[in-house]
This record gives C-alpha cells, sequence and structure tokens, in this order.
C-alpha cells in the first residue's frame, strides 16, 4: 500500500481481560484518513468508540490485562510495534487528543498556561518566553478572551467551555496531523456543545488538520465531518459519506440513531424515538449480527449469521453496510423524521 | 499468547500437576531453609535470613498447593494469620493445663539454667532468662495478660464510644457538639502520652490498664459510629421506621445499630492489634503490669543494655510473639476494613 | 477570617479542657504527695505544714485556676524529686531534643517514603510493587521499642556504626549531632515510613488514573516526568492530611525511642516522672506536649489552604 494516507487502520481487535471474562471492545475494524480529512466514529456508550480512538493513538497498547491486534499505521509508523519513547514522539506533533471531560483532563495543580507550554518545551525545544508567546497565540486561536490574564490562572478559575477550549488549545500545541476528539462535548453544557464543535470544525479546516470526531451524538457530526462511522457492540455497521448516512441510513441500528436525534424543525409534540433494549454485553455478545435482539427487522438469519461490511455500490463514494436487509434508499425515511431537516449546508 | 491473570479459576499457565510440584517442592525447599535457619550454626543475621526466607518459601509453598488442590489461589497470609490467632489464643486458654516451664516464681527456677539459649527438644524449648524462668511459659501467660487486657479494652471502648457515637449521630445539634468537644480534647493528647499520664496515678493492675486503653479508644469509635450513624439515619429504611411510630430509643437500637455494627467491628480488630502495641509500650517503659507477671513489653525490656548482644532470645522470642500477633491482627483487620467498611480502609 | 476566628476559639476552648483535665488526673493520685515528698515517718503537723505548702488544702477549682494561671505566666511549679528543678527549665532544656528528633524521624520518612511510593505506584501490583506493600506492612507491626532494640543491636553494638546513649546538642556540634541521632531518628522513621508509602502509593495509583493524567501523556510527556510533577503535587496533599493523623503516633514513638536511647528529650523526663509519682512534672509535661500537638495539628489544617490552589477543595 502507498501512503497517501495519514491514518490506516486495520482490523483492529482490541481485547480487555476483566473478572467477567474477556471483552472485546473492539472486534476488527478498518478505516483510512487522508490529510485534513474528517471523519466521525458514531455510537452508544460501549460501542466501543473511545477505546478505539485510544487504541489509533496507542494510548491502549499491549498490557498484562489488553490485547491489541491488527495494524495502525500513522504517518507511516506502525503504532503498536514501536518502541513506548518513539510513540511518545508522535504524540503531540503527528497526533493529538481532546479528551471528554474538560473538568477532569485538567492537572488541578497547574496553571493553564503550564499545560500548554510544557509540550511545546518538550517537543518542539522551544525557550521558554517563545512557548509562551506561542501558548497566548493558541489561547486566542481557539476563543479564549484575554488570553494573557488566562495563561496564569488554574483550571479550577474557568468556566466548563473555556477549559475545554485550554484542552483543545493543549492538543493543537504542536501542529498535530490528526486529532482526535473523544467525545469532546459531552460533559458540558447544551448551549457550548455547539460552540465547542463548531470551533473544532473550523480548526480542522483552517489548519487542514485531520480530524477524528467521536461522538453518541449522530447530530453533531452531521455537517462537520467529511465521512461518518457508525459502531455497534465493537464493530463499524455502516460507513459512509455523512450526507449520506443523514439522508438515506441503511443500517437499522444508524436509521435508529438517526430518529433519536431532537430536531428544531420538528412538529410540536413528536415524539422522540429511544432505541429498545439495551447495548449487549460484550462479554458475552450475541452470535449472528449483534444489533438483532434490538433490531425491529431482524429475520432469523440475523440472529446466527454474523453480516459482513459490504459495499452497497448505490452512491459514488463507498457506501458499505453490514447488515443482511440492509434499508432501500432513499424510499422509507420514518415519516415523522422532516427529510428537509436534515440537508443543511456544510459550513 | 493472551494470557489472563487471576481471573479464571486456574489463573495458571501451568497444569494442575505441574503446579502441585512446584509448591511441594517450595514447600520442601522452604522447610529445610527453615531447619538450616534455626539450627546452622551461623551469625544470628544469616539465621534470620534463612529463616524468613524459609517462612517465604514456605508459605507461596503451601498456597501453591492448595491453588492446584482446589482449582483457586487461595489468600493464604489470610489463612496463616487466623491460624496463628487460634493457636495463640487457645493456648493461652489452656495455659494453667498445659505442660509449660515455670513462667513467674523465681523461687522454684532456682535450679534452672540462666540464659539458656532456645533449643526446641529440651525442657525450654525457646530458652530461659536471667531468673532461669522459662521463655515459652512466659510468652503464654504474656499472650494471655496482653489479649485479656485489650480485648477487655476494645469491648468497653466499642460499648460505650459506639453507643455515645450512635446518639451524637442521631440527635445531631447539641448533643453532637458537647460529645464532638469531649472527643477533640481525648484526641488533643497524643495515646501514649495519655498512657503515661494515666499510668502515673493508676496501680498497674489489669483492669485499670484495661479501662486507660478503653479511654483512648472511645475516641475513634466515637468517631467511626457517629459518622456511619449520619450516613444510614437519612436512609429510606430509618425514614420508614419513623413513619411507622419507632420511638426514637428503637430505630437507634433496631435499625441504626445493626448496620454500624459492620464498620465498627473491622475497627475493633484493628484497634486490638494498637492496644496490645501500646500495652507492650506501657509496660516497655514500667508503666505497666510490673515483672515478674510476665508480659511481652516488660519481657522484652529485659533485653535492654548489653542484655540483648549476649543473649538475643530474650529478646526475640517475645519480640516475635508480638509481632506475630499484631500483623495478624492488622492483616485481618484491614480485610475486614476493605470489605466492610470503604471509608476507614483508605487510611 | 471569621472561620480561623472560630478555629482559634476551639483551640482555646480544647486546650482548657484538656489543662483541667490533666489536672483533674493527677489530683485523684492516690496516697498523699506530702507523704512521698517527705517519706514516711514525720509527725502529722510536718504532714500538714507540706500539704498546706503545696496548697492541697484548697478547693480544686481554685488550685486549678492557680495552677492554670501560673502555666499562663510561664511557672508550671517545681519537681517533687530532689533537686527540685523548676519544671519550665527542664521542659525547656529537654524539647529541643524531642523537636529535633521528630522532625528528623519525619524528614527521613519522608524522604525515603516519596521515592518507594512513587516506584511501586509506577508499576500497580507488579513485582516491585508487592515487596515494597509486603515489608511495609510488616514494619508497620513492628512496635518501635522492638525496633529500636533491634537497630541498636545491629548497627550500634553488631556493626560498631553509630554510637547509642549520647547526645549532641546540635548548635555545638551540627555533623556530629545528625551522626548521634541517625539511629534514633531513623526508628521513629521506619513507622511513619510505613504508612507514607502505603498512603501516598494508593493516592498515586488514584491520581494516575486521573484524565489529566491520560492527558499528559497524549501529549507525549515522558513517564518519569508524569509521576513527579503531574501525579506527586496533587497527591502530596493527602500526605499532608497524613501528617497530621501521625502525628500522635510520632509524639508516642519518640518518647519510646528518647527513653529507648536513654536521649535527655521529653520522653526520658515523662517517663521518669511517672514512675517516680513526680506529678507537677507529669502536668506540665502532659499539657506543653498536648498543646504542641494540638497547635501543629491546627497549623496542618490551616496550610491546606495556602498549598492548594482550590482552596476550597474538598477531600474524600
Amino acid at each position: 500500500m502507498t501512503s497517501d494516507y495519514l491514518l490506516e487502520v486495520d482490523d483492529v481487535r482490541t481485547e480487555f481481560a476483566t473478572s467477567r471474562g474477556l471483552v472485546r471492545a473492539v472486534d476488527g475494524v478498518s478505516l483510512t484518513l487522508r490529510p485534513g480529512e474528517t471523519l466521525g466514529i458514531v455510537g452508544e456508550s460501549g460501542s466501543g468508540k473511545s477505546v478505539l480512538g485510544r487504541t489509533i493513538m496507542g494510548l491502549i497498547t499491549n498490557g498484562p490485562s489488553t490485547t491489541v491486534s491488527g495494524t495502525v499505521r500513522l504517518a507511516g509508523q506502525d503504532v503498536h510495534a514501536i518502541s513506548a519513547s518513539q510513540r511518545r514522539k508522535l504524540w503531540g506533533p503527528k497526533v493529538a487528543m481532546v479528551f471528554q471531560d474538560p473538568m477532569t483532563s485538567l492537572n488541578p495543580v497547574k496553571k493553564v498556561g503550564v499545560h500548554i507550554t510544557e509540550a511545546l518545551r518538550l517537543h518542539l525545544g522551544v525557550g521558554k518566553a517563545e512557548a509562551r508567546e506561542r501558548a497566548v497565540d493558541l489561547l486566542k486561536k481557539v476563543g479564549i478572551p484575554e488570553p494573557a490574564r488566562r495563561m496564569n490562572q488554574y483550571p479550577h478559575e474557568l468556566s466548563g467551555g473555556m477549559r475545554q477550549r485550554v484542552v483543545i488549545a493543549m492538543a493543537l500545541s504542536c501542529d498535530p496531523e490528526l486529532l482526535i476528539a473523544d467525545e469532546p462535548t459531552t460533559a458540558l453544557d447544551v448551549t457550548v456543545q455547539k460552540q465547542i464543535l463548531d470551533l473544532l470544525a473550523s480548526l480542522s479546516t483552517t489548519l487542514n488538520m485531520a480530524t477524528i470526531l467521536i461522538s453518541h451524538d449522530l447530530g453533531a457530526v452531521e455537517g462537520r465531518t467529511d465521512r461518518v462511522q457508525v459502531m455497534y457492540a465493537g464493530r463499524v455497521v455502516e460507513t459512509a459519506r455523512t450526507q449520506t448516512v443523514f439522508n438515506a441510513p441503511s443500517h437499522p441500528y444508524a436509521e435508529a440513531l438517526l430518529a433519536s436525534i431532537p430536531r428544531l424543525n420538528d412538529p410540536p409534540h413528536t415524539i422522540l424515538r429511544a432505541i429498545d433494549g439495551t447495548p449487549p454485553d460484550m462479554a458475552n455478545p450475541p452470535s449472528g449480527c449483534r444489533f438483532a435482539p434490538r433490531c425491529v427487522y431482524a429475520a432469523d438469519n440475523c440472529r446466527t449469521d454474523p453480516p459482513v461490511l459490504a459495499d452497497l455500490g448505490t452512491a459514488l463514494e463507498p457506501h458499505r453496510v453490514a447488515c443482511h436487509y440492509p434499508l432501500p434508499a432513499p424510499g422509507v425515511t420514518p415519516p415523522d423524521l422532516d427529510p428537509a431537516g436534515l440537508v443543511k449546508e456544510k459550513n | 499468547m493472551f494470557m489472563p491473570r487471576k481471573q479464571t479459576p486456574e489463573g495458571s499457565s501451568l497444569t494442575r500437576t505441574q503446579l502441585g510440584a512446584v509448591g511441594a517442592g517450595l514447600l520442601i525447599a522452604g522447610l529445610a531453609l527453615l531447619v538450616v535457619g534455626w539450627s546452622a550454626p551461623l551469625v544470628l543475621f544469616a539465621k534470620a535470613v534463612l529463616v524468613l526466607a524459609g517462612v517465604v518459601t514456605t508459605s507461596q509453598g503451601l498456597s501453591r498447593v492448595v491453588w492446584a488442590v482446589r482449582g483457586r489461589r487461595p489468600d493464604i497470609l489470610v489463612w496463616l494469620c487466623s491460624a496463628w490467632l487460634v493457636l495463640l489464643i487457645t493456648v493461652a486458654l489452656l495455659a494453667p493445663l498445659l505442660p509449660l516451664g515455670e513462667h513467674v516464681d523465681v523461687a522454684s527456677a532456682l535450679t534452672a539454667p540462666t540464659y539458656q539459649t532456645p533449643e526446641l527438644l529440651s525442657e525450654h524449648p525457646l530458652g530461659t532468662n536471667n531468673y532461669g524462668l522459662d521463655l515459652l511459659a512466659r510468652s503464654v501467660y504474656g499472650a494471655r495478660t496482653s489479649l485479656v487486657i485489650s480485648l477487655l479494652a476494645v469491648a468497653i471502648g466499642t460499648v460505650v464510644g459506639g453507643s455515645i457515637g450512635v446518639v451524637a449521630g442521631y440527635f445531631r445539634a447539641g448533643v453532637d457538639s458537647v460529645v464532638g468537644i469531649f472527643t477533640n480534647a481525648l484526641l488533643a493528647v497524643p495515646p501514649l502520652i495519655l498512657l503515661i499520664a494515666l499510668g502515673t496515678v493508676l496501680d498497674p493492675k489489669i483492669r485499670n490498664i484495661a479501662l486507660a486503653l478503653a479511654l483512648i479508644t472511645i475516641p475513634s469509635m466515637i468517631r467511626l459510629a457517629r459518622a456511619n450513624t449520619i450516613a444510614f439515619a437519612q436512609r429510606e429504611f430509618v425514614l420508614a421506621a419513623r413513619a411507622m411510630g419507632a420511638t426514637r430509643l428503637r430505630v437507634m437500637v433496631r435499625e441504626l445499630t445493626p448496620n454500624v455494627m459492620l464498620p465498627v467491628f473491622s475497627m475493633m480488630i484493628v484497634m486490638i492489634s494498637v492496644l496490645i502495641v501500646a500495652e507492650a509500650s506501657l509496660s516497655f517503659l514500667g508503666l505497666g503490669i510490673q515483672a515478674p507477671e510476665p508480659t511481652w513489653g516488660n519481657m522484652i525490656s529485659e533485653g535492654e543494655g548489653g542484655t540483648m548482644q549476649d543473649f538475643p532470645h530474650v529478646v526475640l522470642v517475645p519480640g516475635t510473639f508480638l509481632f506475630l500477633t499484631v500483623f495478624s491482627f492488622n492483616l485481618l483487620g484491614e480485610k475486614a476494613q476493605k470489605r466492610w467498611d470503604a471509608r476507614s480502609a483508605k487510611i | 477570617m471569621r472561620t480561623a476566628l472560630i478555629r482559634i476559639g476551639e483551640l482555646i476552648a480544647v486546650l482548657m479542657i484538656v489543662s483541667f483535665g490533666v489536672f483533674m488526673l493527677v489530683s485523684l493520685l492516690p496516697g498523699d504527695p506530702a507523704v512521698s515528698i517527705l517519706g514516711d515517718g514525720r509527725s502529722p503537723e510536718e504532714y500538714a505544714a507540706k500539704r498546706a505548702e503545696l496548697g492541697l488544702d484548697d478547693n480544686v477549682i481554685v488550685r486549678y485556676l492557680d495552677w492554670f494561671g501560673g502555666a499562663l505566666r510561664g511557672d508550671l511549679g517545681a519537681s517533687l524529686i530532689p533537686p527540685q528543678n523548676d519544671v519550665v527549665d527542664r521542659i525547656l532544656g529537654a524539647l529541643p531534643v524531642s523537636v529535633q528528633l521528630a522532625a528528623m524521624g519525619l524528614l527521613m520518612a519522608l524522604l525515603m517514603a516519596i521515592p518507594l511510593a512513587m516506584w511501586s505506584a509506577s508499576r500497580p501490583g507488579g513485582l516491585v510493587d508487592r515487596i515494597i506493600g509486603a515489608s511495609m506492612f510488616a514494619v508497620l507491626s513492628v512496635p518501635s521499642f522492638l525496633a529500636g532494640l533491634l537497630l541498636i543491636a545491629v548497627f550500634a553494638n553488631g556493626l560498631g556504626w553509630f554510637p547509642r546513649a549520647q547526645w549532641v546538642r546540635i548548635t555545638e556540634d551540627p555533623l556530629g549531632s545528625l551522626y548521634h541521632s541517625f539511629l534514633p531518628a531513623l526508628t521513629i522513621a521506619l513507622m511513619e515510613l510505613a504508612t507514607f508509602t502505603r498512603v501516598l502509593r494508593n493516592d498515586l495509583i488514584g491520581t494516575l488514573n486521573e484524565d489529566y493524567i491520560l492527558a499528559a501523556k497524549a501529549k507525549g510527556m515522558p513517564p518519569w516526568r508524569i509521576l513527579v510533577v503531574d501525579a506527586l503535587r496533587p497527591s502530596s496533599f493527602s500526605l499532608i492530611t497524613l501528617l497530621g493523623i501521625s502525628m500522635g503516633r510520632l509524639v508516642g514513638s519518640t518518647v519510646i525511642v528518647e527513653y529507648l536511647f536513654a536521649l535527655p528529650g521529653m520522653g526520658g523526663v515523662v517517663v521518669n516522672a511517672a514512675n517516680q509519682g513526680d506529678y507537677p512534672l507529669v502536668q506540665g509535661s502532659v499539657l506543653v506536649i498536648a498543646a504542641i500537638y494540638v497547635l501543629v495539628n491546627a497549623g496542618i489544617d490551616l496550610s491546606y489552604g495556602y498549598l492548594d490552589p482550590r482552596t476550597r477543595r474538598v477531600h474524600a
């Protein structure tokens, strides 16, 4: 394979040994990402999306109770084959991560400035004064007012949204080629969520930075990523251009996820559709299609034969679905879902 | 290849027979080390190292044998500690009936050799002291005194402290603040200093020392019982009992006390070891039970000055009894706290 | 500011109760102090005169106020045992020794506990962690008088590396003082070392599971830096809490070690006074020790605010 890809993930499996047995949190996921491209990974909690993000980074790697198989090639290097110190050289300049909860991902006893300058000084070897200058620029770039004053504050003096901006600035400090944002807005107020998502989207465009946006909310990735990958119980069930999935989801799970998003232009008193049932026990997943127990369309063979991810061939771009009975496109959209509301301008 | 730790019943890469063989090997090697360590004509230090290695090897071997037989790794230390305490308590209870040497009457030990070194198969298996009194007998009678004093003190301290704590925690307000000041005042004097001050005044008799030790148990018991009562008093079952018209006394005795019991019980075990040390310290300082009546503390103080250099067994014999007993109570207490009292276990 | 005033009020109340308790305790002394001073076989008038001289005929409350008033003016009476030295002089002579020993012990414990805990926590459940954990648990079960006797036997008498039963004042010969007090300080340090290591290790493991450690890792920070810079500082607060909790034990082991090593500190003074029934000296010493103990604990409480940027951080 020639590498015009920044990131190539091939058949990655991440397993944890727990007291309840072996949990295969990520079960055979492949994906590719070109420089500057943006990808959304969407699924319920427990679908393995966060573990996938950490496995891609190499934060989760083989250990006493963890096994990673398959390959992750990031900027030409096999993340799980290189040494820990080589991996650390990737973290920062090549790949960086924004974590879920800004309340806990900043060290309470370190000043905001130190969080940002320490990576600059470590990876880029710049002096104290220059690091400070760059850090102030970064804070400005992520939309923090009075950046110079904020540098000397402690995390607890900032609001949640501001803290998440600091976390983003921290991730951007060494100009990473790939940014992995792991549920960056879950812990934030609803009003702040959109601002942070828009900030991330505009940063990846202006900096031409490849971005993986991990979210449990399909609405969060809509209009903000080029492609989307829907995960269920450790496996990819549908992957396509984001708009394609939004206009015509082919996997019943993607359809159900879509139906559970509240929309401003829904008619009043629209009943939100929750997905019946609970995600499977990952120590003992169902055989066959893992979504079958909760799927309204499931037939007998769904419960015995696991479907493979295959291209539908209906769009110009690949549109792969793992389902024995993919929903016909664009036909049967549920009546209370306004298709007009789904088509939005991409910024 | 992936190998889970601890989880699977076997939890071992070896087969049952292999594991058993390794265990038996270790067991024999450990016992051999013990015998060599005990009887070889070496420097005391080398002997001590050998015996220690023997103890570790033996228990590792024993643990593997049980592991192989029962299929589950046993917590061998807990079993060993319980066995030691059961043995000690039995022997202490039966002391007058056992064929032990003279433990207190100097006159009847006139013919016995003085400072005889331990020899397992002789008349004095653990040697004698400067009066020719038998160290095994003295250690056993010392255990009697030590256990009686600390168990009595813990019982008094728990009943008094526990009930004050429950009352203070249930009524709060006035009672609570009076009790609080009283507790703080008791805690304002370091325990040993309080004991020394009491030792100045009180006759060194078992009853008095037990009362003095109970006094240092009371404040911590009050705190523990009070904190747990406050936590439980807000739970639904207490409200339910009150709504059914239960009197305050009934609520405290029937609803709260049983729930406060478990953490208090685990605290009791830890307290016993604290009190054994306190009693031994007091005797060591000459303020506890007076020689020739044996306690571990005053036996150890016989080794002060140059005696320990010439006859180390005078200190090592009671010292080992003291160490093993304190260690056992500490270990069991910690296990109990981990199980029944999550909060105290942290410290 | 208001909370500080309330704290000070509480402190005073506790100290008053403690002093009253200490005073009352010794007034319950069985036997007659006059007899223990003069010895048996004097005439009843002589005893009565002595009692009057000691002020024993007054009401207990009057005597307490008298004594406490004296204490505030720096007068704690005279020792009963000849040469009947002034109690305050005895205490002032002994206190520096105890403070030096306790401080050295604490410092040694910290210097050993921090690296041990970090080593342990860097690989929880690993071989190093288990060995350190087991040995610390064992050390915890060795009472300090036993540990002291063993250390003396091995290092002073056996190997002859350290002297015993000598005290060199730090003002006279700083290095000699450190050398002479090494073994007793080590004895004091052992027990604290075990607790500090265990608590700090558990706390570090907790801290190392925090998201901000993962975030620091994801920035490519080297492991030693994460351990020292990112994990140790947040964890050190629990060490300060622990310092407060272990203060009582620290005083206890200092007393025992001074007695054992025959050093001229508070421990020797108070134990001998107790053995001889010298109650003014016991009263005075206990009062001074309790006062220092309460003040140090209050100081530790107050220091949180200055050390932790989130001044009102709630400790679990």
